[in-house]
Protein backbone atom coordinates (compact mmCIF):
# COMPACT_ATOMS: atom_id res chain seq x y z
CA UNK A 1 0.00 0.00 0.00
CA UNK A 2 1.01 3.61 -0.35
CA UNK A 3 -0.08 7.08 0.65
CA UNK A 4 0.00 10.25 -1.47
CA UNK A 5 1.02 13.36 0.41
CA UNK A 6 1.79 16.57 -1.46
CA UNK A 7 2.68 14.64 -4.61
CA UNK A 8 5.05 12.33 -2.76
CA UNK A 9 4.33 8.61 -2.47
CA UNK A 10 4.85 7.18 0.97
CA UNK A 11 5.10 3.47 1.49
CA UNK A 12 2.95 1.72 4.10
CA UNK A 13 2.33 -1.88 5.10
CA UNK A 14 -0.92 -3.68 4.29
CA UNK A 15 -2.57 -2.27 7.42
CA UNK A 16 -1.57 1.30 6.69
CA UNK A 17 1.35 1.66 9.10
CA UNK A 18 4.28 3.61 7.66
CA UNK A 19 7.04 1.43 6.23
CA UNK A 20 9.69 4.02 7.13
CA UNK A 21 9.22 5.88 10.37
CA UNK A 22 11.31 8.76 9.04
CA UNK A 23 8.64 9.51 6.39
CA UNK A 24 6.39 10.96 9.09
CA UNK A 25 5.46 14.60 9.38
CA UNK A 26 2.29 16.39 10.46
CA UNK A 27 0.95 16.47 6.93
CA UNK A 28 1.43 12.71 6.62
CA UNK A 29 -0.29 12.26 9.98
CA UNK A 30 -3.21 14.33 8.68
CA UNK A 31 -3.55 12.09 5.61
CA UNK A 32 -3.49 8.88 7.67
CA UNK A 33 -6.07 10.39 10.03
CA UNK A 34 -8.31 11.29 7.09
CA UNK A 35 -8.16 7.70 5.83
CA UNK A 36 -9.10 6.57 9.34
CA UNK A 37 -11.98 9.07 9.57
CA UNK A 38 -10.41 10.80 12.54
CA UNK A 39 -10.79 14.59 12.62
CA UNK A 40 -7.59 15.68 14.32
CA UNK A 41 -8.09 18.25 17.10
CA UNK A 42 -5.70 19.46 19.81
CA UNK A 43 -6.57 16.47 22.03
CA UNK A 44 -5.73 14.04 19.21
CA UNK A 45 -2.40 15.75 18.60
CA UNK A 46 -1.62 15.62 22.29
CA UNK A 47 -1.91 11.81 22.24
CA UNK A 48 -0.06 11.46 18.93
CA UNK A 49 2.80 13.64 20.17
CA UNK A 50 2.87 11.73 23.43
CA UNK A 51 3.24 8.47 21.49
CA UNK A 52 6.10 9.86 19.42
CA UNK A 53 7.90 10.95 22.57
CA UNK A 54 7.31 7.52 24.13
CA UNK A 55 8.72 5.83 21.03
CA UNK A 56 11.75 8.11 20.98
CA UNK A 57 12.51 7.27 24.56
CA UNK A 58 11.80 3.51 24.60
CA UNK A 59 11.95 2.43 20.94
CA UNK A 60 8.58 0.68 21.12
CA UNK A 61 4.95 1.60 20.69
CA UNK A 62 3.28 0.99 24.06
CA UNK A 63 0.49 -1.52 24.67
CA UNK A 64 -2.84 0.19 25.28
CA UNK A 65 -2.82 -0.48 29.03
CA UNK A 66 0.66 1.02 29.33
CA UNK A 67 -0.29 4.00 27.16
CA UNK A 68 -3.38 4.72 29.26
CA UNK A 69 -1.37 4.64 32.48
CA UNK A 70 1.44 6.77 31.09
CA UNK A 71 -0.99 9.38 29.71
CA UNK A 72 -2.70 9.54 33.09
CA UNK A 73 0.64 10.18 34.75
CA UNK A 74 1.60 12.94 32.35
CA UNK A 75 -1.69 14.59 31.36
CA UNK A 76 -3.94 13.79 34.31
CA UNK A 77 -6.52 11.17 35.24
CA UNK A 78 -9.27 12.80 33.14
CA UNK A 79 -7.20 11.85 30.06
CA UNK A 80 -5.59 8.66 31.31
CA UNK A 81 -8.66 6.47 30.88
CA UNK A 82 -10.00 4.23 28.13
CA UNK A 83 -13.23 6.18 27.66
CA UNK A 84 -11.43 9.42 26.83
CA UNK A 85 -8.89 7.70 24.55
CA UNK A 86 -11.47 5.58 22.71
CA UNK A 87 -13.57 8.69 22.07
CA UNK A 88 -10.58 10.24 20.35
CA UNK A 89 -9.54 7.06 18.54
CA UNK A 90 -12.53 4.73 18.16
CA UNK A 91 -10.50 1.90 16.60
CA UNK A 92 -8.23 1.69 19.61
CA UNK A 93 -6.01 4.39 21.06
CA UNK A 94 -2.86 2.32 20.71
CA UNK A 95 -3.45 0.89 17.24
CA UNK A 96 -5.06 3.88 15.56
CA UNK A 97 -3.11 6.63 17.29
CA UNK A 98 0.16 4.77 16.63
CA UNK A 99 -0.72 4.55 12.96
CA UNK A 100 -1.35 8.30 12.81
CA UNK A 101 1.83 8.92 14.79
CA UNK A 102 3.76 6.96 12.16
CA UNK A 103 4.84 4.27 14.61
CA UNK A 104 4.80 0.50 14.17
CA UNK A 105 1.87 -1.49 15.47
CA UNK A 106 2.19 -1.73 19.25
CA UNK A 107 4.08 -4.70 20.66
CA UNK A 108 1.52 -6.95 22.27
CA UNK A 109 -1.20 -6.36 19.68
CA UNK A 110 -1.73 -9.89 18.40
CA UNK B 1 13.50 -21.43 23.06
CA UNK B 2 13.33 -24.10 25.74
CA UNK B 3 10.64 -24.68 28.34
CA UNK B 4 10.43 -26.54 31.60
CA UNK B 5 6.95 -26.89 32.95
CA UNK B 6 6.80 -29.56 35.63
CA UNK B 7 4.11 -27.72 37.62
CA UNK B 8 2.19 -25.88 34.92
CA UNK B 9 -0.44 -28.57 34.40
CA UNK B 10 -1.73 -28.60 37.98
CA UNK B 11 -4.44 -25.96 37.75
CA UNK B 12 -4.81 -25.54 34.04
CA UNK B 13 -8.59 -25.13 34.19
CA UNK B 14 -8.70 -22.58 37.00
CA UNK B 15 -9.36 -19.12 35.52
CA UNK B 16 -7.38 -16.11 36.66
CA UNK B 17 -4.60 -18.12 38.28
CA UNK B 18 -1.40 -16.08 38.39
CA UNK B 19 1.65 -18.12 37.52
CA UNK B 20 5.25 -17.30 38.13
CA UNK B 21 7.02 -16.86 34.81
CA UNK B 22 10.74 -16.41 34.54
CA UNK B 23 12.42 -15.46 31.28
CA UNK B 24 16.08 -16.41 31.26
CA UNK B 25 18.36 -14.39 29.00
CA UNK B 26 21.74 -15.93 28.28
CA UNK B 27 22.83 -14.41 24.97
CA UNK B 28 24.48 -11.16 23.91
CA UNK B 29 21.99 -8.59 22.57
CA UNK B 30 23.11 -8.64 18.93
CA UNK B 31 24.35 -11.36 16.61
CA UNK B 32 21.33 -13.55 17.22
CA UNK B 33 17.64 -12.69 17.46
CA UNK B 34 17.17 -14.28 20.90
CA UNK B 35 17.51 -11.17 23.07
CA UNK B 36 15.10 -9.05 21.03
CA UNK B 37 12.57 -11.87 20.63
CA UNK B 38 12.82 -12.62 24.34
CA UNK B 39 12.10 -9.00 25.20
CA UNK B 40 9.07 -8.94 22.91
CA UNK B 41 7.69 -12.09 24.52
CA UNK B 42 8.13 -10.46 27.93
CA UNK B 43 6.23 -7.35 26.80
CA UNK B 44 3.41 -9.46 25.38
CA UNK B 45 3.18 -11.72 28.42
CA UNK B 46 3.00 -8.65 30.66
CA UNK B 47 -0.45 -7.99 29.18
CA UNK B 48 -1.74 -11.21 30.75
CA UNK B 49 -1.19 -10.12 34.36
CA UNK B 50 1.19 -12.91 35.28
CA UNK B 51 3.98 -12.74 37.82
CA UNK B 52 6.85 -12.09 35.43
CA UNK B 53 10.53 -11.92 36.24
CA UNK B 54 13.65 -11.76 34.09
CA UNK B 55 16.98 -13.40 34.75
CA UNK B 56 20.23 -12.41 33.06
CA UNK B 57 23.03 -14.96 32.98
CA UNK B 58 26.17 -15.57 30.94
CA UNK B 59 26.46 -13.14 27.97
CA UNK B 60 22.85 -12.14 28.64
CA UNK B 61 24.15 -9.52 31.06
CA UNK B 62 25.44 -7.54 28.05
CA UNK B 63 21.80 -6.87 27.12
CA UNK B 64 21.53 -4.45 30.06
CA UNK B 65 24.77 -2.53 29.61
CA UNK B 66 24.40 1.22 29.07
CA UNK B 67 25.72 3.03 26.02
CA UNK B 68 25.11 0.38 23.34
CA UNK B 69 26.14 1.55 19.86
CA UNK B 70 24.67 -0.43 16.99
CA UNK B 71 25.32 1.84 14.00
CA UNK B 72 28.24 -0.26 12.82
CA UNK B 73 26.10 -3.40 13.02
CA UNK B 74 23.24 -1.73 11.11
CA UNK B 75 20.65 -3.05 13.53
CA UNK B 76 18.28 -1.20 15.81
CA UNK B 77 19.53 -0.46 19.31
CA UNK B 78 16.63 -1.84 21.34
CA UNK B 79 18.30 -1.41 24.72
CA UNK B 80 16.12 1.64 25.64
CA UNK B 81 13.16 -0.75 25.65
CA UNK B 82 14.41 -2.37 28.86
CA UNK B 83 13.64 0.95 30.53
CA UNK B 84 10.00 0.59 29.43
CA UNK B 85 9.58 -2.63 31.43
CA UNK B 86 8.69 -0.71 34.59
CA UNK B 87 5.68 0.79 32.81
CA UNK B 88 4.62 -2.76 31.93
CA UNK B 89 4.85 -3.64 35.65
CA UNK B 90 7.80 -5.93 35.03
CA UNK B 91 10.04 -4.92 37.88
CA UNK B 92 11.82 -8.13 38.90
CA UNK B 93 15.09 -8.21 37.02
CA UNK B 94 17.71 -10.55 38.46
CA UNK B 95 21.31 -10.44 37.28
CA UNK B 96 23.80 -13.11 38.20
CA UNK B 97 26.77 -11.67 40.09
CA UNK B 98 29.23 -14.22 38.72
CA UNK B 99 28.27 -13.34 35.13
CA UNK B 100 28.85 -9.62 35.78
CA UNK B 101 32.18 -10.24 37.50
CA UNK B 102 33.47 -12.59 34.82
CA UNK B 103 32.89 -9.80 32.26
CA UNK B 104 34.14 -6.90 34.37
CA UNK B 105 30.71 -5.19 34.40
CA UNK B 106 29.62 -3.16 37.42
CA UNK B 107 26.02 -2.73 38.53
CA UNK B 108 26.20 1.03 37.91
CA UNK B 109 26.90 0.32 34.23
CA UNK B 110 23.44 -1.21 33.78
CA UNK B 111 20.50 0.60 32.13
CA UNK B 112 17.87 -0.21 34.72
CA UNK B 113 17.66 -1.00 38.44
CA UNK B 114 18.24 -4.73 38.99
CA UNK B 115 18.80 -7.16 41.82
CA UNK B 116 22.23 -8.72 41.63
CA UNK B 117 22.09 -12.26 42.99
CA UNK B 118 24.58 -15.11 43.30
CA UNK B 119 24.30 -18.21 41.13
CA UNK B 120 23.03 -20.11 44.18
CA UNK B 121 20.31 -17.49 44.83
CA UNK B 122 19.38 -17.57 41.15
CA UNK B 123 18.93 -21.34 41.39
CA UNK B 124 16.57 -20.82 44.33
CA UNK B 125 14.57 -18.22 42.39
CA UNK B 126 14.27 -20.65 39.49
CA UNK B 127 13.06 -23.32 41.88
CA UNK B 128 10.11 -21.07 42.83
CA UNK B 129 8.85 -20.60 39.24
CA UNK B 130 5.90 -22.29 37.56
CA UNK B 131 7.39 -21.75 34.12
CA UNK B 132 10.88 -20.96 32.92
CA UNK B 133 11.44 -19.81 29.35
CA UNK B 134 14.99 -19.60 28.09
CA UNK B 135 16.29 -17.35 25.33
Amino acid sequence: MALEVGGITIETDEEGYLANLTDWNEEVAGEIAKAENVAMGPNHWEVVNFLREYYNEYQIAPAVRVLTKAIGKKLGADKGNSKYLYELFPYGPAKQACKIAGLPKPTGCV
Amino acid sequence: MTQTSDRIGEDEDAPGVVKKFMFVNRKAPYGTIYALEGLEVVLISAAFDQDVSLAFLDDGVYQLVKGQQTKGLEVKNFSPTYRALEGYDVEKLYVEREALEARGIREDQLLVPVQVVSAAEMAELMEQQDLIVGF
